[in-house]
């Protein structure tokens, strides 16, 4: 246990002139041992995967640049290997995986032929025999039939299945490390889940030692032995797994696993508080949307994508209505028609007793204001190049509010959402991605709307600042006496806010309930299989910090 | 934005464009009073050589060159800024409505667009001169008519790309109305790669008028460069700088806008040149 494979020594990289840090990665010391998950934890701009980019001298040079340090493998300093050197280290001795398979796979090249090309490059092995084993591998990360995927291209398989894919060709030369920069992250939760229990499996199997770099303390729960925590560049704490995770040592570390939400839903409906006690605010019954998906020029046939599928759901007066899924469910074309960015093409949306679904952009007009929506990605919600004042002000102004009162309306907003009132002369970009969210928050209070639908407004977002923005939207409901739709694929952001919850599959509700209720009693298998995934369940249960 | 005037002006070819282009357009507005004569007086005997009495020499019929190049300047800068803003003006009100309507109305205009692109575009504006009678306006018309559709173009890829953005949606949900969202939205987005495109464009127009001034379809009664090589073209063996001047000087003007137009394009985008 004591034999390391790889041993970084107080390396420095450093950022071009115009960054806003001098270094992205600033003496980390670190080693992985042989047959170990490392978990390397960080939030963005923390310089993980900057570190691990760098292993492989795989940095965007010159301009991001190793600029002291070494990386010893077997005795050798990689940094300092000629090109061909570096080459056959790179997929041979040490692999890597990247976050989104569909991006770093050739979609244009069967999948098995980008597997047989690592062997074909590293070893002499006879086309056969590479076959042989690329089969051999494919079976060994689980992937159906083999023989077929091999022929398959990239957009012939699924998300799951692609990833399985980046970790058959890291696996094929059976490295002694690999390095998996945020493999999960991209995937669903049930996917994250499996491909987590694939990599445990495969590690235990092969003895490989893996460093995974990821944001999510939940993750690091599930498959972590010893723990890395980086912030600006630097090693905050390591140490095992246990200890890191059960008792943090450094506040940094304590206050990112205090900003995890728990599962536990906060919000429990008072006894005999049942759906029908309140009136409902927002009614969707039958609501269908489909998209004809484009075929190609010749082809006859014409694809059909039944994105929302005949949902009725309801939003009570008052409360908090989660709505999960995971992608491809219809949750955000849904949200889409309740605020008339789309057209549906059957059903009603009543909105206190008004049929909203389908009305004209001008005949939608006098609803807009009771309808507001808080969007995913805070950096491109917010016109680059208005003021935040203005942004602010847009929609009562364009209702008819006097621009001076419209003004003076939003400096109070900005207060409200924890922001100083002379930030609205500014412009976004002086704002980090949290703060940006939090304008989008005033943006959409300040027609003082009855209903604000937040389509995944936290997941763009760093966990620490995520709870504050979620604490922020859990306060301004109460006091704007607001009623909220909130969409995510995230159980524990879910748990946070809402005291209702409905889980979406294809296009159909399939569970409604109280959360606390959906939670403790899962009916539909569906529901039952995304609580069973939530990285790291186990972990926060027994976590004494909460 | 400091930022950005900083990396435009601290770039050496940048440097070197403005400062010529500065030259040339300083000839430009004081043309009558460098060359307080008609550019079309015969004021000495005809092939003067280069560095005697006059520092260019004379042409054919004893018309001074630097008279010449100096209200040469002035119409040919005329001419092409003015056809630039025409066909930017014209091009990205196609492009806009094209982009932010699509569907049917993004299919019509984007075929008249291909029309307009598939018809070579200098004999196509030959045609238009030789129809509309040659002048100053006929020039800046032809040279806008086959200008402005990769304006269009650029502009329609634009407003598809910020269109799709979420800021534009919240405007929607805020109620805007659809001009309001196109101009304070959108188009304000769309401006730094129009600015590039814009700016070489002005350097085709030179090219462009030069050409038809060269073939006798430029203004009449207006000097040019283009007008002065056509009337040394003749003499090419016994007045070389007849040709060789006004040639030189199209070549580094159209140079510069190009330096200027790139340094634009690197110091608007600089992680596009860095990364």
């Amino acid at each position: 246990m004591s034999e390391h494979v790889l041993r970084i020594e107080n390396l420095t990289v450093s950022l071009p002139s115009w960054a806003d840090r001098p270094h992205a990665v600033n003496g980390v010391s670190l080693e992985v041992m042989r047959k170990e998950i490392l978990c390397v934890v960080g939030e963005s701009g923390s310089g993980k995967s900057v570190m691990a980019k760098s292993i492989l001298r795989l940095l965007p040079e010159p301009h991001v640049r190793v600029t002291g340090g070494r990386v010893l493998y077997e005795g050798q300093d990689l940094l300092a290997l000629p090109a061909d050197g570096i080459r056959s280290v790179r997929g041979g001795r040490i692999a890597m995986i990247f976050q989104e398979p569909m991006v770093a796979l050739n979609p244009l090249m069967p999948v098995g032929r980008q597997t047989d090309e690592i062997i074909e490059v590293h070893t002499r092995l006879r086309p056969a025999e590479r076959r042989k084993r690329i089969v051999e591998v494919f079976g060994d990360v689980r992937l159906p039939e083999p023989e077929r995927i091999l022929s398959s291209y990239p957009h012939e398989l699924s998300g799951g299945q692609r990833q399985r894919v980046m970790i058959a060709m890291a696996l094929v030369l059976e490295p002694a490390l690999i390095i998996a920069d945020e493999p999960t992250t991209a995937l669903d939760v049930t996917t994250q889940a499996q491909i987590l229990k694939l990599l445990r499996e495969l590690q235990a199997r092969h003895g490989t030692a893996i460093m995974f770099i990821t944001h999510d303390f939940g993750v690091v729960a599930e498959i972590a032995e010893r723990v890395a925590v980086m912030r600006e560049g630097a090693l905050v704490e390591h140490g095992r797994a246990e200890d890191i995770l059960l008792r943090p040592q450094h506040p940094y570390t304590r206050a990112l696993i205090a900003a995890v939400p728990s599962l536990v839903p906060r919000h429990v409906l008072r006894e005999g508080e049942t759906q029908q006690t309140k009136r409902n605010l927002l009614t969707i019954s039958d609501l269908e949307k489909t998209y004809a998906a484009r075929g190609g020029a010749f082809s006859m046939t014409r694809e059909r994508v039944r994105a929302v599928a005949g949902v009725n759901l309801a939003v009570p007066k008052g409360r908090s209505l989660a709505l999960v899924g995971e992608s491809g469910s219809g949750k955000s074309t849904l949200a889409r028609c309740i605020v008339g960015l789309e057209r549906p093409d059957r059903g009603a949306i009543l909105l206190e007793g008004t049929d909203i679904a389908g009305l004209s952009r001008t005949r939608m007009r006098p609803y807009r204001k009771a309808l507001q929506m808080v969007f995913q990605d805070p950096f491109a919600s917010l016109n680059p190049r208005w003021r935040v004042g203005d942004i602010i002000a847009q929609g009562p102004i364009v209702n008819g509010t006097p621009q001076k009162t419209a003004l003076g309306e939003a400096r109070e907003l900005l207060q409200l959402v924890g922001l100083e009132p002379k930030a609205a002369d500014r412009y976004p970009h002086e704002f980090s991605g949290g703060q940006r969210q939090r304008i989008g928050i005033a943006r959409a209070l300040a027609v003082k709307p009855k209903l604000i639908i937040a389509d995944e407004p936290v997941s763009a977002l760093d966990v620490s600042v995520q709870k504050q923005v979620l604490d922020l939207l859990d306060d301004l409901r109460t006091t704007f006496d607001l009623s909220m739709l909130f969409i995510t694929h995230d159980l524990r952001v879910a748990a946070h806010v809402c005291e209702e919850i409905a889980v979406m599959k294809d296009g159909a509700i399939v569970e409604q309930g109280s959360t606390a209720d959906i939670f403790a009693r899962p009916q539909h298998d569906y529901t039952k299989a995304l609580l069973a995934s939530v990285p790291g369940r186990d972990w926060q249960s027994k976590c004494p910090a909460r | 934005m400091q930022g950005f005037w900083h990396r435009f002006l601290r770039n050496p070819r940048v440097a070197l464009g403005l400062l010529w282009l500065g030259f040339i357009v300083t000839l430009a507005a004081g043309a009558s009073i460098i060359a307080p004569v008609s550019p079309f007086a015969i004021v000495a005997k005809p092939f003067a050589p280069p560095l005697g009495e006059f520092l260019f020499g004379t042409d054919s019929l004893g018309r001074d060159q630097v008279a010449g190049l100096v209200h040469g300047a002035r119409t040919s800068m005329l001419i092409a800024i003015i056809a630039t803003l025409a066909a930017v003006a014209f091009g990205t009100l196609v492009g806009a409505i094209a982009g932010f309507y699509g569907g049917f109305v993004d299919d019509a205009l984007m075929r008249i667009t291909e029309f307009f692109q598939t018809i070579p575009s200098f004999i196509f504006a030959i045609v238009l001169v030789a129809i509309l009678a040659p002048s100053g306006t006929s020039l800046v018309i032809a040279i806008a008519t086959v200008s402005w559709p990769p304006i269009a173009r650029v502009v329609r890829g634009e407003v598809l790309t910020v269109k799709s953005r979420e800021f534009v949606q919240a405007a929607v949900v805020a109620g805007q109305r659809d001009l309001a969202i196109l101009l304070g939205q959108v188009l304000p987005n769309t401006l730094s790669p129009l600015i590039v495109t814009g700016s070489l464009l002005v350097a085709n127009a030179i090219l462009i008028e030069s050409a038809l001034s060269f073939l006798g379809l430029g203004a009449p009664n207006l000097m040019s460069w283009g007008f002065q090589i056509g009337a040394g073209r003749a003499f090419l063996r016994d007045a070389w700088w007849l040709v060789t001047v006004p040639g030189v000087v199209i070549l580094v003007t159209v140079l510069s806008i190009n330096l200027v137009g790139e340094g634009l394009n690197d110091a608007l985008n600089p992680r596009l040149r860095d990364l």
